[in-house]
């Protein structure tokens, strides 16, 4: 497990295996979500030791634990602002969010669209159920209008939010959805997400199989269409998207939405960053010199 | 008792009482002369009454005292609130145009200039304080060419053309004075030492880079936000991150995750975005990720007085997060310990693996003090603590959590081949598997607990227990905490001369608080005084719940205002005299 990886061999999905193997309620979405991003990992031959899997609290949240990466189980909702420090401390690792929609979109809202904003070089994975499963079963901020559940017995009164909307209208750089039937596409649109430079969002589809029984696995799997199979799509056109991502009903797009690599990262922004090399790495302390200045501005 | 001269500059935000402030602090320092000054101010950009008072002395001077010898009003709501409370000896310069001083008290001295007079081309209120410095300095026995080299320094943006008209209407008020006014008694003396004029903000920020922050992040919020401003304009220089994020708990996540990847880092705010800060200060606890926050206390509840000082904090600091873990709290004791104590209190941090909270108020935070450059050294110790930097070559499976009689676990950050592990804020195993879902465990549960719990004989070890000052068998000892060090020591000095030795107990770290020194002490001391610049005496309660100790009496303020040292002597006698045992010293000046 924690051998070091020393020649480049090739990675396999058996190198991301994590301590513990995931309590999920069996036929859980997190499952695929979990699968794809193994997948992707040792597609891109990022060794363990390279990723920090960062999550919040939830039933999704738990997937660092799972995994073989270095991990952080934070706090519900800060997985984000927790991330970013990660990430400016050492931009060369690649820095991975998971988390589901309650404490993306709900309690970690405003981190949400501030690491938009900022285009912090790391991988937003949303595991998105509709629903509040560790907390058995309440509404959330991706409910649909009227459904019933332990927090809303009559039917919710409020609409949802749509993330897809909410990332294109912060400057989300890449913005994409899964669903976590369909396991291929979504390992694909995860190494996308993971190579490009700048902030990368999927929302996935990760039904609960326990308190959501409004969307369903056949549910998406009647309504999910790829972006992929229209060939007259174009992901780097915002107003496309913008209309793409309204589309709910029968039919729903998966897939990637939109892409812009004209925005630089926030470590690129940086110009702390730009020479000197990763944070983390660096000497403590401050030259004699400068210092000697910082107190003289000061006679 | 010591020679001080203060002078006082006062009248609505925006009609520039900072560039007189400015211009006297950088006279007194390049004199060799020590400097204390406290702004009183409100939350407001233009109007209200500012009152700044800035003293000065060729020996330490550690407080903004009590009497004003020079009145500067900037227009007549000042001269209103202040010219009642100068004693015999003092003065007031003030533009005659605008301002008419009501019946003086005996013995002080009124200095009218006529700014429209005085300068050819008074064209801005600004011009008024100028030629107030000026008339200022030649009562004070100041050369005129010391103000040229500033004036000229202030204005040179400006350009030429205003460097001049600025010098040749302080020249016209200088020597206006010289034949109009009497000088002041004493002349203001100078020395050869050279003092840097520094706020507590400014030292808390440098204290961070010499203790090695490269991360840096915050939300504006008073009275902290001097720390980020230093930090902001420096950072590039220094090579340290400077973040601005969305609020209070971004700050201390982004702060932790960039702590965990393994540099220092450090934080500033306010009591309310502390309020925030503290299920992240438990993550801080649980994860084992040393973080320093700053807390800037300012007067509460809630929103308070955002511009007025206030000890308020200190049950916020002792309770913040759920449940019990390690910390480290301290509370800097004047402006230069802003800079020793943020150095020491990261390598506690570090050594200790927990967070480490400083406890500043805007009475240190906001005030300027000179400081000598000695006290600047940025060479200070580092100590990382048992922090794993190269791979893990032999391949042994690595414990995160690993328990360990000092209860400190040898810290790997993300990014070394052989040390992969995930960290977690739920109980956690020591390899960091979780033990709060279904594999709940009690004894293992009770391991980890008492594993992190055990750092904290290390810390107490770790810090030294304060000392009294003054004789030790004096009739009256003094207690206070973090910035009330200065001026309860001036007002040991005054009773002592007037015939009530008194002695002194300044406490700067208050977890661990070494309640067993501090009980030896006062056990020997003759009559115990809190002083504390709170209501309900929080470090009263603090200590009576740690060590059963209750003192005789309490002094305590919560008006805003920070003590003046005849708040304090004049309840002392108080209780001596035993009127009271709780005084609530009246703040005399309207600001």
């Amino acid at each position: 497990m924690a051998a070091v990886i020393e020649t480049q061999v090739a990675l396999t999905v058996a190198d991301f295996k994590g301590k513990v193997d995931p309590d999920w309620c069996p036929g859980c979405g997190d499952f695929g979500v979990l699968a794809a991003l193994k997948a992707a990992l040792a597609d891109l031959n990022i060794a363990p030791h390279e990723a920090v899997t960062i999550s919040g609290i939830g039933c999704s949240s738990n997937l660092p634990g799972f995994i073989n990466t270095y991990g952080m189980h934070t706090l519900h909702g800060r997985a984000l602002a927790v991330a970013t420090g990660v990430k400016l401390a050492n931009h060369d690792l690649h820095v991975i969010v998971t988390g589901g929609d309650g404490d993306g979109f709900g309690i970690g809202g405003n981190h949400f669209l501030h690491t938009m904003r900022r285009n912090v070089d790391l991988l937003y994975v949303a595991m998105d159920n509709q629903i509040y499963g560790l907390t058995t079963g309440q509404c959330s901020p991706t409910s649909r209008l009227g459904m019933k559940t332990k927090s809303t017995p009559f039917g919710s009164v409020e609409g949802p939010i749509n993330p897809i909307v909410l990332a294109l209208a912060a400057g989300a750089t890449f913005i994409a959805r899964g669903f976590s039937g369909e396991p291929k596409h979504l390992t694909e649109l995860m190494k996308q997400g993971i190579r490009h430079k700048g902030f990368s969002f999927i929302d996935v589809f990760s039904p609960c199989v326990t308190y959501n029984l409004d969307n369903t696995y056949p549910w998406f799997k009647q309504r999910v269409r790829k972006l992929e199979s229209d060939s007259s799509y174009d992901p780097t056109n915002w107003d496309a998207a913008m209309e793409k991502a309204q589309m709910w009903g029968d039919e729903i797009p998966i897939g990637k939405f939109f892409e812009r690599t004209d925005i630089p990262a926030l470590d690129e922004a940086e110009p702390v960053l730009d020479v000197g090399g990763p944070l983390a790495h660096r000497r403590v302390g401050i030259p004699a010199e400068l210092a000697r200045q910082f107190v003289e501005e000061l006679m | 008792m010591k020679y001080t001269f203060a002078v006082g500059i006062g009248g609505a935000a925006g009609q520039g009482v900072a560039t007189p402030g400015n211009i006297f602090a950088k006279i007194f320092a390049r004199r060799g002369l020590h400097l204390f000054a406290y702004n009183a101010y409100q939350s407001i950009i233009r109007g209200g009454h500012t009152f700044l008072t800035i003293r000065t002395g060729p020996e330490e001077v550690t407080n903004h005292g009590d009497r004003i010898d020079l009145l500067i009003p900037l227009n007549q709501d000042c001269m209103d609130r202040h010219l009642d409370l100068l004693g015999p000896g003092a003065a007031v310069i003030y533009n005659s145009d605008s301002i008419q001083p009501n019946n003086p008290p005996d013995g002080v001295r009124l200095c009218p200039l006529s700014a429209r007079q005085l300068s050819a081309s008074s064209r801005n209120k600004v011009e008024q304080n100028t030629l107030a410095v000026a008339a200022s300095l030649s009562m004070m026995g100041v050369g005129f060419q010391t103000l040229e080299e500033i004036l000229s320094q202030q204005f040179k943006k400006k350009g030429d053309a205003v460097v001049e008209e600025n010098i040749s209407g302080a020249r016209s008020a200088y020597q206006y004075a010289t034949e109009h006014f009497e000088p002041f008694p004493t002349a203001l003396p100078r020395t050869e030492n050279g003092y840097a004029v520094v706020t507590g903000n400014m030292a808390l920020a440098m204290g961070g880079a010499a203790a090695g922050v490269k991360f840096y992040c915050a939300y504006p919020m008073s009275p902290s936000t001097g720390v980020l401003h230093w930090m902001a304009a420096h950072a590039r220089k220094a090579g340290i991150m400077v973040r601005q994020v969305e609020d209070e708990i971004g700050v201390i996540n982004m702060a932790i995750g960039a702590a965990h990847t393994g540099v220092r880092t450090m934080c500033a705010t306010s009591g309310g975005g502390f309020a925030l800060m503290t299920e992240g200060l438990g993550m801080s606890a649980m994860i084992e990720t040393p973080v320093v926050v700053i807390n800037v206390q300012r007067a509460g509840p809630s929103t308070g007085v955002p511009t007025k000082t206030e000890q308020g904090d200190l049950w916020q600091m002792l309770g913040a997060g759920l449940g019990d873990y390690p910390r480290i709290i301290a509370a800097p004791l004047d402006i230069p310990d802003c800079f020793k104590l943020t150095t020491e209190m990261h390598n506690l941090a570090d050594r200790f693996q927990c967070p480490g909270i400083i406890l500043s108020d805007l009475l240190l935070s906001e005030g300027h003090a000179s400081v000598d450059p000695k006290d600047l050294d940025f060479n200070v110790p580092i100590d990382r603590g048992e922090l794993i930097t190269s791979p893990n070559g032999n391949g042994e499976p690595y414990k995160r959590y690993l328990i360990t009689e000092s209860g400190i676990s040898p810290r790997a950050i993300p990014g070394l081949p052989g040390y992969v592990h995930t960290v977690a804020t739920d109980e956690h195993m020591e390899d960091g598997v979780l033990i709060s879902d279904e594999f709940t465990d009690p004894v293992k549960r009770r391991a980890m607990m008492e594993k992190r719990q055990r750092k904290v004989a290390g810390i107490e070890a770790a810090v030294p227990p304060p000392w009294l000052t003054g004789p030790a068998d004096a009739d009256v000892t003094l207690i206070g905490w973090g910035s009330t060090k200065g001026v309860i020591e001036e007002a040991a000095e005054i009773l002592t001369a007037e015939g009530i030795t008194t002695n002194q107990l300044q406490i700067r770290w208050l977890v661990p608080l070494n309640g067993d020194t501090i009980t030896g002490i006062l056990k020997e001391s003759r009559r115990t005084i809190i002083v504390e610049n709170n209501y309900s005496g929080q470090f009263a309660r603090y200590l009576r719940s740690e060590t059963s100790f209750v003192p005789d009496g309490h002094i305590r303020k919560y008006d805003g205002e920070p003590f003046m040292p005849h708040h304090i002597v004049e309840a002392v006698k108080d209780q001596l005299a035993g009127r009271t045992t709780l005084s609530v010293p009246a703040h005399e000046i309207r600001v």
